[in-house]
């Protein structure tokens, strides 16, 4: 069974529909992009996914022995966190909240899932600065971090690479496959097309009408339109 | 120097003021714990809102007791003003955060919305059912808390104290929890932290605070005891702890050395206090830049 198996998904604000009848599947091991247009409800999608908002219509299912405290998430950045006061340490280790229940302090094991999580992220020299002191790129692998310390199978991310610079992007990519590599499922939203084609093996394309297939299917679909494989967005 | 302790010491010999002291200290503390969440998660004006709907339930309060003194003299004794002020105020932090997430009414509308109201209820009730034969003189004193810290009474103390140490408590052992939940609530919820709870948990600490703090300095100035110790300490601090441990150190120290000031020079001692908050915030704020600049 699939860890996700969402069919015939409506969902929206206030009882105004944005997006309907999406239905896909998330397998163990698979990387999907979310792919479309500004405005058209991929933030949404990923929030009803989660259970931060209610869908209009359809189900939600996880399978495959997949539970809440194995989800990650990586959602946009905030205006508030900004000027947070707070040191990466921080910021990632509240990740781990998921397994420490009501016990207010951390232990070892716990800390030594955040550094191994800094250290695979490389930014475990971070770990004593200041947030909001960080470059766009730092902030983001931090918040990865975190979204590590959370989750033990199951990633979502939310437009990982919005405002980085072309260098930090690339970065960002790779840390993701690496991650994917490693045996972690990745669901990711991105306006990238290109970066969809070369690491994901799923596309789900949201708009007017939905696409869901693998990258081949994908690309054999014509919906590329002119943007071509290499695409840049 | 030695006439400031003759001074000091001659006050001190009274117990009145050695309990506004212990409450005093204790109040600002716990006041000043939440300020960080307040500000960060822009819930400023909800403390300001709540100082409002506070003073209206002090103002039922006093009618009530009135009241009680003539109807149910055997009531009296047992109940004080600061329950049911508590039990109002609690109840119109669990409202307004409900109607700030999702209702027709935005968050800040229905904040001005309540507090106004409150605010002219109260003064209303108290023109119609005086307590005293001075009523602008009560109203000022709940507003800025011009005497009121002296005029406490020993349960009143007791209550305030444990209250006090009730808050820290239930803030050091949901410390990471407040962290994260103002740091990013989506993460939180998405990954399986009851958010909303937490919520409202800060909502009740909050209003529970408001209502010690209104002992303290008035329900005008209790925002100020609330948010400048948090926003003295980010000027200068950088991480959650520290910012959070320098804004409670920051805010006994104002308090302790309003109180003191205002024994001495006989001014107010709720705006005394505030004054000294201010300065202080001055003077982080000139820290901050001046190790903005060295960085």
């Amino acid at each position: 069974m699939a860890y996700l198996t969402i069919s015939n998904l409506s969902l929206g604000y206030e009882g105004r529909e944005i997006l309907k009848d999406v239905s896909f599947q998330v397998n163990k091991g698979d990387y999907l992009c979310i792919v479309g247009e500004n405005g058209s409800g991929k933030s949404t999608l990923m929030k009803t996914v989660l259970g931060l908002q209610s869908p209009l219509g359809g189900v939600i299912r996880a399978g495959d022995g997949l539970r809440r405290r194995e989800i990650g998430y990586l959602p946009q950045q905030t205006e508030v966190q900004r000027d947070f006061p707070a040191t990466a340490w921080e910021v990632v280790t509240s990740g781990l909240l998921n397994r420490q229940g009501l016990r207010p302090f951390l232990t070892k094991e716990e800390k030594k899932i955040a550094r191994d999580a800094m250290e695979t992220l490389g930014i475990a020299e971070l770990e004593k600065k200041c947030y909001r002191e960080l470059s766009g790129g730092q902030q983001q692998r931090v918040l990865l971090a975190r979204a590590l310390c959370a989750a033990g199978r199951l990633l979502l991310l939310d437009e990982p690479v919005a405002g980085l610079d072309p260098a930090a992007t690339k970065e960002m990519y790779e840390l993701v496959d690496k991650l994917h590599r490693s045996g972690i499922t990745v669901i990711m939203i991105t306006h990238d097309l290109s970066a969809a084609l070369t690491y994901a093996t799923h596309v789900l394309h949201v708009g007017e009408d939905v696409f869901f297939g693998t990258v081949e299917e994908y690309r054999k679909s014509g919906r590329l339109g002119g943007f071509g494989e290499e695409g840049e967005k | 120097m030695t006439e400031i302790f003759e001074t000091l010491g001659l006050y001190f010999s009274y117990p009145f003021v050695r309990y506004a002291l212990i409450a005093g200290v204790l109040i600002a503390l716990c006041s000043s714990l939440l300020g960080v969440t307040l500000v960060l998660k822009r819930f400023s004006f909800i403390g300001d809102g709540l100082s409002h709907v506070a003073f209206g339930a002090l103002a039922v309060a006093s009618v009530l007791d009135t009241a009680e003194k003539t109807f149910f003299p055997w009531l009296f004794d047992k109940i004080g003003k600061m329950p049911l002020v508590i039990l109002i105020t609690v109840a119109a932090a669990i409202l307004l955060l409900r109607t700030g997430q999702n209702t027709k009414i935005k968050g800040d509308a229905a904040v001005a919305m309540i507090s106004v109201g409150a605010l002219a209820f109260g003064y209303l009730l108290l023109h119609l059912f005086p307590t005293s034969s001075n009523v602008s003189g009560d109203v000022c004193s709940t507003l800025f808390g011009s005497t009121s810290i002296l005029t406490l009474t020993k349960s009143d103390v007791i209550l305030s104290a444990a209250l006090a140490v009730l808050v820290v408590v239930i803030f050091v052992l949901f410390y990471r929890k407040i962290f994260s939940v103002t740091f990013d609530e989506n993460f939180s919820r998405a990954t399986g932290t009851p958010a909303e709870v937490y919520n409202l948990m800060i909502a009740v600490i909050t209003a529970v605070i408001i209502v010690l703090a209104m002992n303290l300095v008035g329900s005008l100035l209790i925002s100020a005891l609330v948010i400048f110790p948090a926003l003295s300490a980010m000027r200068v601090f950088k991480s959650f702890r520290a910012v959070t441990i320098c804004s409670a150190a920051l805010s006994v120290t104002a308090a302790a050395a309003g109180i003191l000031i205002s024994i001495l020079a006989s001014t107010p001692v709720g705006s005394t206090i505030v004054a000294v908050d201010a300065l202080a915030f001055f003077f982080f704020w000139i820290a901050g830049l001046v190790r903005g600049r060295a960085a």
